[in-house]
């Protein structure tokens, strides 16, 4: 009997425990009230939105910021749904979208990265220059092996092997896709009579399906004689080899930083007050033809200051010393002119609460 | 003279009409066996309901046009699973072929009086432990492993015998070979299990007959004891075939993802499983419907092909006694 008790009142000093500690830690929660702030969206950007968050962590500890990788389309929907806090989309918003959001919206240009495309061909000696007749009709299709004649009339040097071309294309709606497709359409008029521009498009039916950047740089990086589209920084993560591209002006061009910034200085006058833009097929000697942006989808009003304003903080420093990041991870740092315009468009927001 | 139960009863005699409490305990015991019945086969009236529910826009949309249309593209909202329903069936069979022919070798081996029984019984688990690996590792050793090892012999064989449109293509990572010989190894344990159970089952004075008549161990083996037992290792490459139909996370990393109907081994593939897996995250409210039906053709096939594999164990064992 005695032993009972013994064991009677040690559970209940546990218990009286656990009740205590949870207790303190919803008044600590009340009495520091840290925003935690959540979006959603992109994957192309994905990798660098979690470096900002990492090192703001050190700038601002207080501020708690999650961002789900769930892909532009749901990115948007989400927003729209006002589920999140935040969205980001390699897709500028379209104006009915933007009526739409229920809190209204505001579109932040904060980083810009080059499609490229990966291979992985062992053995060859050299690198892939394909000019824009090739890599359209290959992406169609109809080109099926390695060895045509006209992807070997680009490289002759190349010791191309007679292996069947596979196309690794996204499975999920994509601004890559739509990047990508909406160059093509620029450039062949069978690729815009034919799949046209989405974030989804229609592929051969050979082609290989794989959701995110991150699965189809995997699944090039594991197919041997494959050939597939992803952002830059992710070829750049798995260490893929990629194809020169030709540009608008006849050169061949080997994505890398300095091209990338040299295509946006380029192309700076094309930016629209509103960020929304979109380049198909950029100008000059030196540009990448296959470009993209992203955006941070933002409220036009946030009903709740104190996230509103911490949100704009670290928008600000990710348009600031952020960038200092961007070219490590592969993405293309924003020349001063443009974060000069996002941040304009960044004070658009307000962040006291709507009449 | 002793009487162990004495202490139990008031009487002398052990014998008396159940006690309330034993008549309570008895129809509590069969009131909760009968709801679990009820309980077990509701779960799959609702389960196939649901989806059947779920999938009948799009059946009374397209009726069989899904399940004979081949291609799949959301952005025009064309759905068509033959893709897949040719990749579940071809990669099962070619799986069900290999792990077959090395399942009934191997419950040959270990219960025609190859091995010492005791021998026997621990090479018995360790084919046994294959079917607690996890379908992610297979997947990954599928990758790593499998892959890379048979590329430089399909690469061989696309060149040298190309014209044979099993060989037709290259094999460039994932595919239709590895995913199925990744399969095999999956339904291994299951046919060898099964089928060692169904040799065990053939009575010793059949084999000891057959013996009497002269025969020769071989002889045994292959005319009498597999014959006895055929129903039974028929069974279970039913039930091998079952398991292969709907497994997913392996094929999902091995198949490839490719909606196209190939007789080569090397190129991609779909399955349903692995299309139901890699569709349903992104999928918009008319792609649901589809998967839907998709996962309704699925359980179907898987169904019969279960069902069919339960009756002729069944029938098999009666057959025995």
């Amino acid at each position: 009997m005695k032993l009972q008790t013994g064991v009677r009142i040690g559970v209940s000093g546990v218990i009286l425990a656990i009740a205590l500690l949870v207790t303190s830690a919803i008044q600590a929660q009340n009495d520091i009230n840290p925003p935690v702030l959540n979006g959603a969206g992109a994957t192309f950007p994905a990798p660098l939105y979690k470096k900002w968050i990492a090192a703001y962590k050190e700038v601002d500890p207080g501020t708690t910021i999650k961002y789900a990788v769930v892909g532009s389309g749901e990115g948007i929907k989400r927003f729209l749904d006002d589920t999140v806090d935040f969205g980001a989309s390699d897709v500028p918003l379209t104006d009915f979208q933007i009526a739409s959001a229920p809190h209204g919206a505001i579109t932040v240009l904060v980083t810009a990265g080059m499609v490229v495309l990966a291979y992985n061909l062992p053995g060859l000696n050299g690198v892939l220059k394909l000019n824009r007749d090739t890599y359209s009709a290959l992406l169609r299709g109809e080109i099926t092996r390695w060895n045509d004649a006209r992807i070997q009339a680009i490289n002759p040097r190349l010791n191309l092997p007679d292996r069947e071309i596979r196309l690794v294309v996204r499975k999920d709606s994509s601004g890559t896709t739509f990047v990508l497709s909406s160059h093509l359409s620029a450039i062949s008029p069978e690729w815009r009579d034919g799949p046209g521009i989405g974030k989804r498009v229609s592929w051969p039916e050979n082609a290989m399906f794989a959701p995110g950047n991150e699965g189809v740089a995997a699944l090039v990086q594991r197919s041997v004689g494959s050939i597939g589209y992803v952002e830059y920084s992710f070829a750049k993560l798995l260490d893929l080899k990629t194809a020169h591209l030709e540009n608008k002006e006849g050169h061949f061009i080997a994505p890398d930083d300095h091209v990338g910034i040299a295509t946006l200085t380029a192309n700076i006058e094309q930016i629209p007050a509103d960020m929304r833009i979109h380049i198909p097929d950029p100008a000059g000697t030196d540009t990448y033809p296959l470009i993209s942006f992203t955006w941070l989808l933002l409220k036009k009003h946030y009903p709740d200051g104190v996230k509103g304003t911490s949100l704009k903080r670290f928008i600000t420093w990710c348009l600031g010393e952020g960038q200092s990041l961007s070219s490590a991870l592969g993405y293309i740092r924003l020349p001063d002119e443009i974060a000069k315009r996002s941040n304009k468009a960044l004070a658009t927001v307000q962040t006291t609460p709507a009449p | 003279m002793k009487k162990p139960f004495l202490h139990n009863v008031e009487t002398d005699s052990i014998c008396q009409p159940p006690s309330p409490s034993v008549i309570f305990v008895d129809r509590a015991f069969r009131m909760l066996a009968r709801l679990g019945v009820i309980l077990v086969f509701s779960l799959i009236v609702v389960l196939v309901l649901e989806i059947g529910i779920k999938a009948l826009p799009s059946i009374q949309k397209s009726g069989l046009d899904v399940i004979t249309g081949t291609v799949w593209d959301v952005g025009q909202q064309k759905f068509g699973i033959l893709p897949a329903i040719w990749g579940t069936l071809y990669s099962s069979l070619i799986a069900l072929f290999v792990g077959g022919f090395f399942g009934i070798s191997m419950a040959i081996f270990l219960t025609q009086d190859f091995l010492h029984p005791r021998l026997a019984a621990i090479f018995r688990a360790i084919v046994e432990l294959l079917a607690a690996i996890p379908s992610v590792v297979y997947g990954l050793w599928g990758i790593f492993v499998v892959i890379p090892a048979i590329r430089p012999l399909t690469d061989e064989l696309n060149e040298s015998l190309g014209w044979i449109p099993f060989f037709s293509s290259t094999l460039s990572g994932p595919g239709l070979l590895p995913a199925a010989l990744v399969l095999a190894i999956m339904i291994l344990p299951t046919i060898a299990a099964v089928s060692q159970d169904a040799l065990r089952a053939v009575p010793l004075r059949t084999k000891q007959a057959a013996y009497g008549m002269g025969t020769t161990h071989w002889e045994a083996i292959l005319k009498v004891m597999v014959p006895t037992a055929a129903t039974g290792i028929f069974g279970s490459l039913v039930l091998g075939l079952g398991r292969a139909l709907g497994e997913t996370m392996a094929l999902a990393m091995l198949i490839g993802n490719s909606n196209q109907i190939s007789l080569s081994l090397f190129a991609p593939a779909n399955t349903l499983a692995a299309m139901l897996a890699l569709n349903f995250p992104e999928a918009g409210p008319s792609e649901i419907e589809v998967l839907m039906y998709a996962a309704l053709v699925l359980m179907l096939i898987t169904l019969v092909v279960n069902v069919l594999g339960s009756m002729i164990i069944t029938y098999a064992q009666r057959g025995m006694k």
